[in-house]
């Protein structure tokens, strides 16, 4: 870091600065303003799930089904009988969809920018890709709706009449659009940008030392990768796949917008069939009376745990390695 | 790394150039073929390198590839009903992998192999992003106007064209602006604190869930800001609550982005001024925010960028308004993602055309503030003397 002089006047030290009962007080407020900003953020973290449980308790009452096995989602009927059974299914199948597409896709891309592409051109190459990041999720699904769905469908054909034996590629419906395949396209692509960049962070840290011992003793580059790179930087990979996956359980516009909300356990992927958590809370809150909101709000309170967890996992799994964040 | 990719891309030494005898250790082998040099299976010592295909061989396949894909679509012939582009893709995988193993061997061709689908990854992630832009830039333009800008929805009908997004655009800039006005301060003392000092467990707590926080979806927030503000009565459905809603997304980017702007402020900076007698409180708000301000204000603009773009929250915490409302405090408030949202859900052509132009506003918007980061971090930071 370069040094920089900034405000050179501040070293000259003020009469009433040095005293001490002004430093004291000066610090004391500082500290205590600044540890009561640090303190906000476990509060906030608290309050949210606080209130959540707070006004969820009351549909959770009300509900005349298994909040946990119930498919359908039926809360401002009488009497109210709901669960998340459908959301959970379509939220995880969605997003492993996503992962299963997204990481080893990002994992090539953060190896062209650490290892393959030149190096003056690396961090452009690696700021390309972050704009991905940078499209906001409503873009994603007014493009995925209109523009990217009718390749989506013809895709979806091919696979369910050459591989349709597998039964998860069968389409027996034929209904093509609004699939869980598309919506796990769409959010693969949409969390490329998480898992590209945190891998990209741990793979640039490799010891130099490691990869030009590899390379010397004669391995290929990919060689390198595997025998240098891979082993050093697993807990990071691992951490990326996980925080990519945390992204993509939480999108919500953009499913809400090319799922099919379909109340139903259905693992064809290139059929419609169920919904995720977030998509099923905007796409039912306007209509939604007292109960259906408390009901949305249990159901939002399942997605806050699950993510929890995910991240959690996440920043325990990468804590090994104390610099890298997942902010960017 | 690219100083030793010579090793490889230099490699192909043609192998009618034998050495003249084994390598004596006074007689450094040229750079070029040492990489090569442990391949055993080349058996004849004579030869420093195996086996290596010649460097216009994989262009070659790629046009024998593009010429099949070609083929393929004339002639109509599909192989297992895949398009021509997939055709020519899968024949140069493996007439490369086939070719490469044979004249190369097994460690090779995996190399190439690896080689190719790393750079294909690449392309794969450009594909989306270009087709994106593209589209919203194609689509938005064809309704942009001067009356697009100005002109609000009050009185449009869905299906006919006209309005605008001018009260979406006034909505955005003030939730945006009152989620910055929570979130920055907020966010700064809290990486202060972590980076001036948090010591132990406590900071390290603070530092954990600032990271979890990161992952929260943004639904939960505005689930959050309704059941805490709204169903308590604290607040009605309005723009200060979609704000602060933004601010619990926007609070963990910046206490991140300014932690480590703050951990690469030299410690001589702190230690100087310290020395000097100046009270720690002084010399944070002197020294070391001063110093890493360039960063700071570049991260508040990346967060304002990835904020601007929310819609899931905003659709719990206020209502879609087609009018004009500058008082965010009450009554419902529009904004760009909203406004998306509402006309793509209308449906009509010309409801579409304008999501498309609210679209485009949206990124137009966001990139300005990621050109504008960039442009701020490079102008102000500290310079290497």
């Amino acid at each position: 870091m370069a040094t920089t002089s900034h405000e050179p006047t501040t070293t000259r030290a003020d009469p009433e600065g040095i005293s001490g009962a002004a430093v004291r007080r000066g610090d004391r407020t500082f500290l205590g303003l600044s540890t009561g900003a640090g303190l906000l953020v476990l509060v906030v973290m608290a309050a949210i799930a606080v209130f959540l449980v707070w006004k969820a308790i009351p549909s959770i009452q009300a509900d005349s089904a298994n909040f946990f096995t119930e498919g359908q989602w039926l809360p401002d009927s009488d009497p109210p009988a709901f669960g998340i059974a459908v959301l959970l299914f379509g939220t995880l199948w969605t997003s492993i969809i996503a992962l299963i597409i997204a990481v080893p896709i990002g994992y090539g891309i953060a190896l062209f920018i650490a290892f393959y592409a030149q190096r003056r051109l690396a961090s452009t190459l690696a700021f390309i890709v972050d704009l991905l990041a940078a499209v906001p999720s409503i873009i994603f699904g007014l493009w995925g709706l209109y523009n990217f769905m009718p390749y989506v469908v013809p895709f979806s054909q091919w696979l369910s009449e050459y591989l349709g034996f597998i039964p998860i590629f069968a389409n027996s419906q034929e209904l093509w659009t609004k699939s869980i395949l598309m919506a796990g396209l769409v959010l693969a692509i949409m969390i490329l940008p998480t898992v590209s960049a945190i891998s990209r962070e741990v793979f640039v840290q490799v010891p130099r030392m490691h990869v030009e011992a590899a390379l010397a003793l004669g391995a290929t580059r990919w060689e390198m990768i595997r025998m240098a790179v891979f082993p050093f930087s697993r807990p990071g990979m691992i951490s990326a796949a996980m925080l990519g996956l945390g992204r993509a359980l939480g999108e919500t516009i953009a499913v809400a917008l090319i799922l099919s909300a379909a109340f139903e356990i259905n693992w064809a992927i290139t059929e419609p069939g169920g919904n995720s958590f977030a998509a099923n809370i905007a796409l039912k809150w306007g209509e939604a009376g007292e109960v259906g909101r408390s009901a949305l709000i249990a159901s939002g309170l399942v997605l806050f745990f699950i993510t929890l967890v995910v991240n959690m996992s996440a920043r325990w799994v990468i804590a090994r390695r104390k610099d890298f964040s997942g902010a960017n | 790394m690219t100083d030793l990719s010579g090793l490889r891309s230099g490699a192909p030494v043609p192998d009618t150039t034998p050495h003249s005898g084994p390598v004596t250790s006074s007689e450094a082998p040229p750079p070029n073929a040492g990489g090569r040099q442990n391949r055993g299976d080349s058996a004849d010592s004579l030869h420093l390198t195996g086996n290596r295909l010649p460097r216009w061989a994989p262009w070659v396949i790629a046009a024998g590839a593009i010429i099949l894909g070609l083929l393929v679509q004339v002639t109509g012939i599909t192989v297992v009903g895949l398009a021509p582009g997939f055709v020519a893709a899968f024949a140069f995988l493996l007439v490369q992998t086939a070719t490469s193993w044979t004249v190369e061997g097994r460690r090779h061709a995996t190399d190439r192999l690896a080689t190719t689908l790393i750079y294909t990854t690449f392309v794969l992630a450009l594909v989306p992003l270009l087709w994106i832009l593209i589209t919203v830039i194609a689509k938005g333009l064809s309704v942009f106007s001067p009356e697009f800008f100005t002109s609000t929805m009050r009185n449009v009908n869905p299906r006919a064209e006209g309005g605008g997004i001018a009260h979406a655009f006034l909505g955005t800039l003030e939730q945006v602006g009152i989620a910055a006005l929570i979130a920055v301060p907020i966010g700064v003392l809290a990486a202060v604190y972590l980076v001036e000092f948090g010591k132990g467990r406590f900071a390290y707590w603070i530092s954990f869930f600032v990271d979890v926080m990161t992952g929260i979806p943004s639904i939960v927030a505005g689930l959050f800001i309704y059941t805490a503000l709204i169903l308590t009565g604290v607040l009605e459905q309005s723009g200060l609550a979609a704000g602060l809603a933004l601010a619990i997304l926007m609070l963990p980017v910046i206490v991140r982005a300014t932690e480590e702007m703050l951990r690469i402020v030299p410690n001589e900076l702190r230690e100087g001024a310290l020395a000097l007698g100046v009270p720690k409180w002084k010399v944070i708000l002197r020294i070391v925010i001063p110093t890493a301000i360039s960063g700071i204000i570049t991260g508040v603009m990346l967060a304002v960028a990835r904020v601007a773009g929310e819609t899931a929250p905003l659709l719990l915490v206020t209502f879609l308004a087609q009018d004009m409302n500058p008082n965010p405090a009450t009554g419902s408030q529009a904004s760009l993602p909203t406004f998306v949202w509402d006309q793509i859900s209308r449906g009509t052509p010309a409801s579409i055309d304008r999501a498309w132009g609210g679209a485009l506003a949206l990124i137009l918007f966001v990139l300005v503030m990621y050109a504008g980061a960039r442009i701020i971090a490079k102008i102000y930071s500290p310079k290497a003397r």
